[in-house]
């Protein structure tokens, strides 16, 4: 073994595993990445059944029910200028309250219902999702100085479909 | 007064730095002893006055001295002791202090032990050390004092975050730290070795004592965290992907290529070059981490910090350590001699591929943990990147790793057998196909990915088995003889085998509980049951309960299995008096194959509740297997040839010639 081949053969495996590891995550970012839209950005143009994405906005005061099956959860999601009706079944998280702050991840089903499989709330009473506040900032409900000073922790709910999927 | 005793004695640290990180560096330069012995009173100094510092921030805490900032912030008069001490650490200015105290305690300890170091490389060891030291310091005392006094002082705090409140939680930072500032004092001898020129057996031989703690402690850290996430955020999930969690997880990864390259070094006096990249870039993934979750420019539990100053300065020693290191790494590495050759099937080789598949499955985390900042800057929008990202990258590139952790051992240094390693795995590998078989068959073939994971798990336990069992001889020789060679193998050999198992139990905890876990929620009232999995919970009443600083609602479910009690879960709702935040605490029973796991949630007033309950298939073997790897970490690292201090160049052993 000379010394030349051995560096050939270290770079043909680093190349072969670097080649390999691009391959991964180019298709990874092409299909396994969730993209964030606010309610006025679904109003404009839905996105096509399916597709996980993430939601954020305000829960819109008085627009929480406890659906019949007693464990199905409906809400709207708002920023002040749309709203997306959201349907969880699962757990809320202990800090989901109407009026503050909340992200969901979830898809379109085929008759249009925005079905969460993830709801993330914070957990701290100032905090606000960054992603939320600029949701509302681009509806232009946003006053500066609220809810900024923070201690952010959303931490996720996982329904029975993504945890379980996910591996 | 006390408090200001502690502000005075982080900056004399600084003085006596400063003083480390010049005088035995142009001492070594020159040759003049005397600046270069100033390095262990200099190390010692400045761990003793950064522990002074961290002492008075503690007693701040501990007396509740709400004139204090942090505290006013952080902690209450009601606050349970332990968590007043853990409020310590449990913000952002306190743990930054932890993290230099860290610092300077890895400078004190390689002053006092490394007695028989050459005195060169110890002096530029302990100078560059300090100079990491010189950067934290000036960074805690300019944008984050954790000793700035208000004025006038609030008569009441504001109470620690509740969900901090765990004892898991309050030994969790400090054992991370102490992990990743570890690797600090390999990259500081990577950084002497390189100002030297020289690597070779001996330097491996001393750096491999303060990697393996490092990597001992980081282990330990991230059980502890992802168990903490396991038990007290109450979604049965252990593990999230979370910017956060990947900030301690790549100098995981990149410490434990570190560890297994260091070998080579020590062994065959190759990978020279290599090995000291990655002691620089280790250190500049636990720097990475520390930017990621003190800057704020993630959101996270963990992320205190929101002030872009801090996140600005903190890149600017990262872009410093890097910049200065790699530099100088380009401009003296070709300078290094070139080791020795070996066949690209062989220990060596084997080893060379471990690193090549740790720094790729590293560099996919970074790109998932990075790629939505740098889209987001770029104003490509907001974007996550989930688990679903890092099923479809980090496993396809860990999982073959993993298979070839099994066949590493088993091959010769210089040269290997592959042939003849593979026919001595065949018990392995009837194993594993036997453990893939019956994976599949339990759920009828639906996680085919999951039933591969639990077959490499298989197949790395036995091959470790079986390394071992070859070692001693069992079965070829006597009992007797193999008891004896059993005794007088190495530790580090047990360390190996430890660490290897650990992860193999591991392997398979994580796939089963991240493939088979079952969920049910339902509205119960008292008296009504849910069947998860076998076993049957019946919820028997929900009923107040008081602690120290919160009340609570405690829920009493029996659990029945075959109709017959199997024991009693107590899941909580707590409502912390000070900071109006609830909190869940889950109720968590372990067996052998897993947990079971009862959550409460809120009321409806008409006397019924949410209930959570999840079936955890194998949880308990991830904690297991992360303390058998830790284990073996520390049965290698008492092994009497690597004890510190204990090698000198003269007596390591020489490497072979290559061909």
């Amino acid at each position: 073994m000379k010394r030349k081949t051995l560096r050939l053969y270290l770079v043909l495996i680093s190349l072969a595993l670097l080649g390999t590891a691009t391959m991964l995550v180019l298709n990874a970012f092409d299909r396994e990445i969730v993209f964030f839209f606010s309610p006025s950005e679904i109003a404009a143009e839905r996105p096509v059944p399916g597709r996980v994405i993430r939601l954020g906005g305000l829960v819109e005061t008085g627009s929480v029910k406890k659906l019949d099956d007693g464990a199905t959860v409906s809400f709207k999601v708002t920023d002040l200028k749309a709203a997306t009706e959201i349907a969880y079944r699962g757990v809320l998280p202990d800090l989901f309250r109407e009026g503050q702050g909340v992200v969901v991840e979830g898809a379109f089903n085929d008759s249009g219902n925005f079905v969460a499989s993830q709801v993330l709330a914070k957990h701290d009473e100032n905090y606000l999702p960054p992603e939320v506040a600029k949701a509302l900032k681009a509806s232009g409900r946003w006053q500066e100085g609220a809810g900024t000073e923070a201690t952010p922790a959303a931490m996720p709910a996982n329904s029975s479909a993504t945890s379980g999927a996910s591996q | 007064m006390i408090t200001e005793i502690g502000h005075y004695a982080l900056v004399l640290a600084l003085v006596l730095a400063v003083a480390q990180a010049t005088l035995p560096l142009i001492g070594a330069q020159l040759g003049v002893r005397a600046w270069m012995a100033l390095a262990k009173p200099a190390a010692v100094g400045q761990f003793v006055f950064l522990l002074l510092s961290f002492a008075a921030l503690v007693h701040a805490f501990v007396v509740s001295d709400f004139s204090v900032a942090v505290v006013y912030q952080h902690s209450h008069s009601q606050t349970p002791l332990i968590y007043k001490i853990s409020a310590a650490w449990g913000q952002h200015e306190g743990s930054l202090l932890l993290w230099v105290v860290i610092l300077a305690f890895f400078g004190a300890l390689v002053a006092l032990f490394g007695d028989n170091l050459p005195p060169r490389l110890k002096a530029r060891a302990l100078a560059v050390q300090a100079m990491i030291g010189i950067c934290f310091i000036l960074f805690t005392l300019l944008t984050s004092n954790p000793f700035a006094r208000l004025f006038p002082a609030p008569i009441e705090g504001q109470e620690l975050n509740p969900l901090l409140q765990d004892p898991g939680l309050a030994f969790h930072p400090p054992m991370l730290y102490v992990g990743y500032v570890g690797f600090s004092m390999a990259f500081s001898f990577a950084v002497a070795a390189l100002i030297e020129g020289k690597v070779d057996a001996a330097w491996a031989r001393w750096v491999r004592p303060w990697t393996l703690l490092s990597w001992i402690c980081l282990t330990a850290g991230i059980a502890l965290g992802a168990r903490w996430a396991y038990y007290e955020l109450g979604w049965g999930g252990w593990w999230f992907w979370d910017p956060v969690e990947n900030a301690s997880f790549m100098p995981w990864l990149m410490g434990t290529a570190l560890l297994h390259s260091a070998i080579v070094v020590e062994k065959r006096d190759a990978l020279k070059a290599w090995t000291l990249l990655l002691a620089i870039l280790t250190f500049g993934f636990s720097l990475l981490g520390t930017f990621l979750v003190r800057s704020g420019v993630i959101t996270s539990v963990h992320a205190f910090a929101q002030d872009p100053a801090r996140g600005l300065f903190i890149l600017g020693i990262l872009a410093l350590a890097l910049g200065g290191s790699l530099t100088l790494f380009a401009w003296r590495a070709p300078t290094l001699k070139a080791g020795g050759l070996f066949a690209p099937v062989s220990r060596e080789g084997a080893l060379m591929l471990n690193n090549l598949l740790l720094a790729t499955a590293t560099a996919t985390v970074l790109l998932g943990t990075l790629y939505p900042l740098i889209l987001d800057i770029l104003g490509g929008g907001s974007v996550s990147v989930g688990t679903p990202y890092y099923t479809a990258t980090f496993i396809p590139i860990v999982m073959p790793l993993i298979a070839l952790t099994a066949l590493g051992p088993l091959l010769g240094w210089k040269r290997g057998d592959l042939k003849g390693a593979l026919q001595r795995l065949w018990a392995a590998g009837l194993i594993a196909v036997a453990a893939l078989g019956v994976a599949l068959w339990v759920d009828f073939g639906k996680q085919t990915l999951a039933a591969a994971g639990i077959g490499i798990g298989a197949w790395l336990f036995t091959a470790t088995f079986i390394e071992w069992a070859e070692r001693v001889k069992l079965f070829r020789i006597g009992p007797i003889d193999s008891l004896r060679r059993a005794v007088h193998l190495p530790r580090a050999a047990y360390g190996m085998s430890l660490a290897h198992a650990g992860l193999a139990i591991a392997i398979i905890g994580v796939t089963a509980a991240s493939a088979w876990k079952a969920e049910e929620v339902r509205q119960l009232k008292p008296s009504d049951s849910i069947t998860v999995g076998s076993f049957t919970y019946v919820l028997e009443s929900v009923g107040p309960e008081r602690g120290q600083n919160y009340i609570a609602e405690r829920a009493h479910f029996r659990v029945l299995k075959d109709g017959q009690p199997y024991t009693d879960l107590y899941p909580e709702r707590r409502q912390y008096m000070v900071q109006p935040m609830p909190t869940t605490e889950a109720a968590i029973q372990s067996h052998i194959f897993g947990d079971l796991y009862a959550v409460i949630g809120e009321g409806d007033g008409k006397g019924s509740w949410t209930v959570r309950i999840y079936e955890e298939p194998l949880v308990p073997w991830i904690w297991t297997g992360a303390a058998l790897m830790a284990l073996g970490g520390i049965v290698s690292l008492s092994d009497r040839r690597y004890r510190v201090g204990a090698p000198s160049r003269a007596t390591a052993a020489q490497p072979a010639v290559a061909e």
